[in-house]
């Protein structure tokens, strides 16, 4: 065991599977030599010299790259810089990785997973605070997984690279040196598809990823002062998504708050909402309430108001409460 | 090299200085995958007049490049296809009923008509899974190159594109990588003149594709795309030079579109009847057969009997794909993951139900 925060347990995991399996490569804007912008990768080039690539400044070329790799037999975990950054690979991802098993009847698939470092709170304004998990969410044929801790970010790297689908691997940067946790040393895998309740509840259901997920046990414990019993569920997995364990407290607590910085509209805590909607609508107690961000695009100076807060959270636990 | 690599002359004769070393048998065999394709293409035209297959892009004027460039492959390279290359995944392996299967989009087709005709994939022949977006392919085949590289393997790739792919962003992207990483590569753009209605000098201000290759710091270079033996030479000594590890090679194929681009396409609205004609003289099954006709290979007689060979194949292959149920509904489910997740699994159980219920299925 070892005390890491998440950019330390994603190293880990990856160092721990390029050892394990000499198909796994990783490739990336500055990812060899500088060891990536956020240090993810730090070290690896002098261990696998011959697997980890410094490339071409090309989102677009990074992932067809990968996905080529894939095909070939490779287990390629290629880094983009910032989320943000990705758009001009979404051809790659959407029309090609996701839809490779599919239109080849199984012939060919894409085992690759796209590392890539999301959400607000650095001051990093438009383009490098987005949260575009939607758009991913939305394509069949791919997995979407965000960890909201250090233990869980290595696990659920080390489950995505032997998964044999595209996975969508969203790194919460906000928190990647906020704290430390325990990591075992070895091989572990947090499977993917899994939530998990990390606050036992009975009043209100919480619901939110990455970040979000620290926002939401904050405001728990504000709650808490209140007299509010919270239980907090991390989503850890959205696409496939742990319906089983939202339901299961959704139809416990009767009430359910969804929290996620994204925008509002079309954002995957809408889906949440439906699911409530559409399998636990008779243990409502009151609406669902969605804590977001706004429908604008992702500002600098005041990200402190766009992104949800404990208190913003607080107001929507007070909202279905009182409802 | 010239600048522009032709091989067969007017006459057949072949120019010595190029001539590729193939005997009877590969050349038997290059001339046959490519008048395949011609036929395949003339009987699938008619049926999708006919209702019979819902869409159909057909090759004729480009057999040359198609099966030419194929033809110069060793068996463990990949190919990184288009959506013209009947030929070369017949070439490759890909059974000629499956095929037409896939055109028809029923239980026979082994992406259980997921995709819409002329979309095939073999994978025992190397053939890649095909996209209708026509710049990806381009990035994903130095993507793969890289990946035999990296592994050591003795494995060259193959992309095939078209002149309008080399506008889009992942042509620059593909050649940049495969530049950098020295990946064995070719890159072949059959240009076509035309994407769609399109004409290539819409496409670039730059005289050639070819001379794009500079920049991305390898060789380009141009070959008559209507003559087989200059497609094949050109294609093989690039494939020949990426195994060695010479990296890759941009070859632009000079051909053109004497069909329309797709069964829903009217070339008349935008090509001039000159152009065409002029084109059609230098059709590259006429110029493949004047020269296996100075092989002392090619006659009439030979030609009919081919022919013959082949119609029954493809009327065989038609009547067996004809008998191919559609794709059971479960199939729709399949293949999105390796194994089908809650979600997918509720979904198909609910449409089962309900086709049940109506007394479908």
């Amino acid at each position: 065991m070892a005390q890491l925060n998440i950019v330390k347990a994603v190293n880990s995991a990856l160092r721990e599977e390029m050892r394990r399996d000499d198909r796994v490569v990783v490739l990336g804007e500055d990812v060899g030599k500088n060891g990536g912008v956020f240090r993810c990768t730090e070290g690896l080039i002098d261990e696998f010299p011959n697997r980890v690539f410094d490339t071409p400044l090309s989102e677009g070329g990074i992932i067809g790259t990968s996905i080529g790799m894939a095909l070939y037999g490779l287990r390629p975990v290629p880094e983009i810089q910032f989320q943000d950054f990705i758009f001009s690979a979404f051809d790659q991802i959407v029309s090609e990785a996701a839809k490779m098993r599919y239109r080849s009847g199984g012939q060919y698939t894409c085992p690759l997973v796209i590392r890539t470092p999301y959400g607000g709170g650095i001051k990093g304004g438009h383009y490098h605070s987005q949260s575009g998990e939607a758009y991913f969410c939305h394509t069949p044929g791919l997995k979407v997984v965000t960890p909201s801790n250090p233990h869980d970010a290595k696990g659920l790297l080390l489950a995505s690279i032997r998964d044999p689908d595209p996975v969508i691997f969203l790194e919460p940067k906000k928190l990647y040196r906020a704290f430390q946790q325990e990591v075992p040393d070895g091989d572990y895998t947090v499977p993917l598809g899994q939530a998990k309740v990390t606050r036992q509840g009975k009043d209100v259901s919480l619901v939110a990823w990455g970040y979000m997920h620290q926002v939401c046990l904050d405001a728990a414990e504000k709650a808490k002062a209140k007299g509010v019993d919270c239980e907090v569920i991390d989503v850890r997995t959205l696409v496939p998504l742990d319906e089983k364990t939202i339901l299961d407290s959704v139809r416990k607590t009767g009430r359910l708050v969804i929290v996620y910085e994204a925008p509002r509209t079309g954002g995957f805590g809408g889906e949440i909402s439906a699911l409530a909607a559409e399998k636990a609508i008779e243990y409502l107690k009151g609406p669902v309430v969605r804590i977001t961000g706004f429908d604008t695009p992702f500002p600098y100076t005041l990200e402190d108001v766009y992104m949800p807060n404990a208190d913003r959270v607080l107001r929507g636990i007070d909202k279905v409460m009182a409802f | 090299m010239p600048e522009t690599l032709a091989i067969i002359q007017e006459d057949g004769t072949p120019d010595d200085r190029w001539e590729p070393d193939l005997k009877r048998e590969p050349l038997e065999r290059l001339y046959r995958f490519m008048l395949l394709e011609r036929l395949l293409d003339q009987r699938m035209l008619s049926l999708q007049r006919q209702g019979r297959i819902g869409f159909y892009g057909p090759a004729t004027g480009q057999e040359a490049t198609i099966v030419g460039a194929a033809f110069a492959l060793e068996p463990q390279d990949w190919i990184f296809p288009q959506y013209r290359e009947t030929g070369a995944a017949l070439l490759r392996g890909l059974p000629l009923k499956t095929m037409i299967c896939q055109f028809m989009g029923n239980a026979g087709d082994v992406g259980h008509g997921r995709q819409m005709p002329c979309h095939y994939t073999w994978r025992d022949g190397r053939f890649v899974s095909i996209s209708s977006v026509v710049g990806p392919r381009i990035t994903q085949a130095a993507g793969a190159a890289w990946a035999a590289k990296i592994r050591g393997d003795d494995v060259a790739v193959l992309a095939y594109f078209g002149d309008g792919a080399t506008s889009t962003a992942d042509f620059h992207t593909g050649l940049n990588f495969a530049g950098v990483f020295e990946a064995p590569c070719v890159f072949l753009c059959n240009n076509n003149q035309y994407a769609i209605s399109v004409p290539f000098s819409r496409q670039t201000a730059a005289a050639t594709v070819a001379q794009k290759a500079g920049a991305y710091g390898f060789e380009g270079i141009r070959v008559d795309g209507m003559d087989a033996l200059a497609v094949y030479r050109s294609v093989r000594d690039a494939c020949l030079k990426a195994h060695e590890g010479g990296g890759p090679t941009l070859i632009e194929a000079l051909t053109y579109r004497l069909g329309p681009h797709s069964s829903s396409d009217d070339p008349s609205r935008y090509r001039p009847e000159a152009e065409f004609e002029a084109w059609k003289a230098r059709d590259p099954l006429d110029k493949m057969r004047r020269y296996l006709e100075y092989k002392g290979i090619w006659s009439d007689a030979y030609e009919a009997r081919v022919n013959e060979e082949l119609e029954t194949a493809i009327s065989t292959a038609i009547r067996e794909a004809e008998q191919e149920p559609a794709p059971a509904v479960e199939t729709l489910f399949d293949d999105v993951y390796e194994t089908v997740p809650p979600h997918l699994a509720e979904q198909r159980e609910d449409i089962l139900k309900q086709l049940r219920e109506i007394g479908r299925g």
